[in-house]
């Protein structure tokens, strides 16, 4: 039913390629960001300055009431109005789709990424933060040591499930122009008429990366829950 | 934002030439609605696939459910909206076509929330029901189901909030939603791009906050009404 030979043709399989890199890069650059805009809105909330609780707070809940196209859409179309020229002229001189989606969906993903890591952390009972003063750690010891890992272990699972979402939400950059897997796509099934095939080579090509991420996170809410054995 | 408040107001909100008697914000409500109402009795027979004593049963639904999860939504809008109607050789509307990709997505992630409400029951309800001389099914019926309803209420309602986000994608087939109305005054006034796409975050914002609420108040008087029960 299916016949892929016409991908050997035409330099198909080189567009395929293409869009393939830039989702990866897509998702791996906005992922890179996303732990880090994740660390610091963890760490913004954890101060004991009301100002910035309120900041986070309203920071994540516009990233999780608002769809993700939406804030593609803002920052692509609504953002440059506010740049200095100067550094307008510059973004665009790139690529320029590719920055404002990477900024958007890096955003995004760092909100939620804040939230998983704050349940993490808090999963935590503080006895053992009470324990490891009293053993003689100072504060950013005891966090190093015995809060983080255990968090981490605890926000796993929730944190490669935002992997997925970020992977998925890749495809939405499309809406803005970069040539990533779901543009190449519909640009291939618009040059050769072959939408099954097309479409089932993108899909396989999905799959590959979200079901790898999802047996992972799986596998480590899975470890968690098993019985220690000790 | 005022004046694209002012000015287009009826676009986004009752609708005018040239999307029909309706506004952005009606047919996204319209579009949200009928995905949670038809996506959800398809989930609860997902969602008792997964828990069926029939292996074959769990895993082709697990299969669905992992391969439904694994593709960005657009995916799927697209194989619906070009690749579907090839198929059945009739043109279908692009409005049809998002509800029925919705409803494909949705379902797989309401059905894990179906199947987490089953499974969180206590055992002994099952065996309950069965050593009373009910069949499996009719302990689901009667036993299981209402009781797992009850507690999966404020997941639902949280579901609704990420279908409202999930319509913002069939701007792209050019459903006359949301974000399309958006789409279509920053194509008139053309210089005011961020005002424009901030009152469509806006309304998404209003929309979506007020209903996460909701299923919070919710979960807080469920909590409320079993611990006095207890």
């Amino acid at each position: 039913m299916f016949d892929l030979s016409f991908l050997l043709e035409d330099g198909y399989l080189k567009l395929f390629r293409d869009g393939v890199l830039t989702t990866l890069r897509l998702f791996v650059v906005s992922g890179l960001l996303a732990i880090v805009v994740g660390v610091a809105l963890t760490t913004l909330r954890a101060l004991p300055v009301k100002l910035f609780k309120a900041f986070v707070i309203v920071v994540v809940e516009y990233h999780r009431n608002v769809p993700v196209l939406v804030q593609i859409l803002v920052w692509y179309f609504g953002v440059p109005q506010l740049l200095p020229a100067g550094l307008r002229d510059w973004i665009n001189a790139g690529n320029s789709e590719f920055f404002f989606a990477t900024v958007a969906l890096a955003l995004n993903a760092g909100a939620f990424i804040s939230e998983d890591m704050r349940s993490g952390l808090r999963a935590i009972p503080h006895t053992q933060q009470e324990a490891a003063w009293s053993i003689g750690l100072t504060y950013l010891q005891s966090f190093r040591y015995i809060i983080l890992p255990q968090g981490i272990r605890v926000a796993l699972p929730a944190l490669l499930n935002q992997a997925l979402l970020l992977f998925k939400n890749s495809s939405l950059a499309m809406a803005i122009g970069v040539h990533e897997l779901l543009y190449r796509t519909r640009q291939i099934d618009n040059l050769t008429f072959r939408t099954f095939d097309v479409f089932l080579v993108a899909t396989m090509l999905y799959l590959i990366g979200t079901l790898a991420l999802m047996a992972l996170s799986e596998h480590f809410a899975r470890r968690r829950t098993a019985p220690s054995g000790v | 934002m005022y004046e694209i408040l002012h000015d287009y107001l009826a676009l986004f909100l009752v609708g005018s030439w040239p999307n029909g008697p309706l506004g952005g914000v009606a047919i996204t409500l319209i579009l949200s609605a009928l995905g949670l109402v038809i996506s959800f009795p398809i989930s609860v027979l997902i969602g008792l696939a997964q828990v069926s004593p029939w292996r074959w049963m769990r895993r082709v639904a697990g299969i669905w459910t992992r391969l439904v999860r694994g593709v960005p939504l657009l995916m799927i809008i697209f194989w619906a909206y070009f690749a579907v109607p090839l198929l059945v050789g009739a043109e279908v509307s692009a409005f049809a076509t998002a509800v029925c990709a919705i409803i494909v997505y949705e379902s797989a992630f309401l059905s894990q929330i179906v199947r987490a409400g089953l499974e969180g029951l206590p055992r002994g309800q099952m065996e309950a029901a069965r050593s009373n001389g009910l069949s499996w099914l009719q302990s689901m019926r009667y036993v299981q189901l209402p009781q797992a309803l009850a507690n999966m209420l404020p997941s639902i309602v949280n579901q609704f909030v990420s279908i409202i986000k999930a319509t913002s994608l069939a701007y792209v087939i050019g459903v006359p939603e949301l974000t399309y109305s958006a789409a279509q005054v920053n194509t008139i006034t053309l210089t005011k791009p961020l005002q424009t796409f901030l009152v469509l975050a806006a309304f998404y914002f209003v929309l979506c906050f007020a209903i996460s609420r909701f299923a919070g108040w919710l979960e807080r008087r469920i909590a409320r009404q079993r611990a006095g029960v207890a």
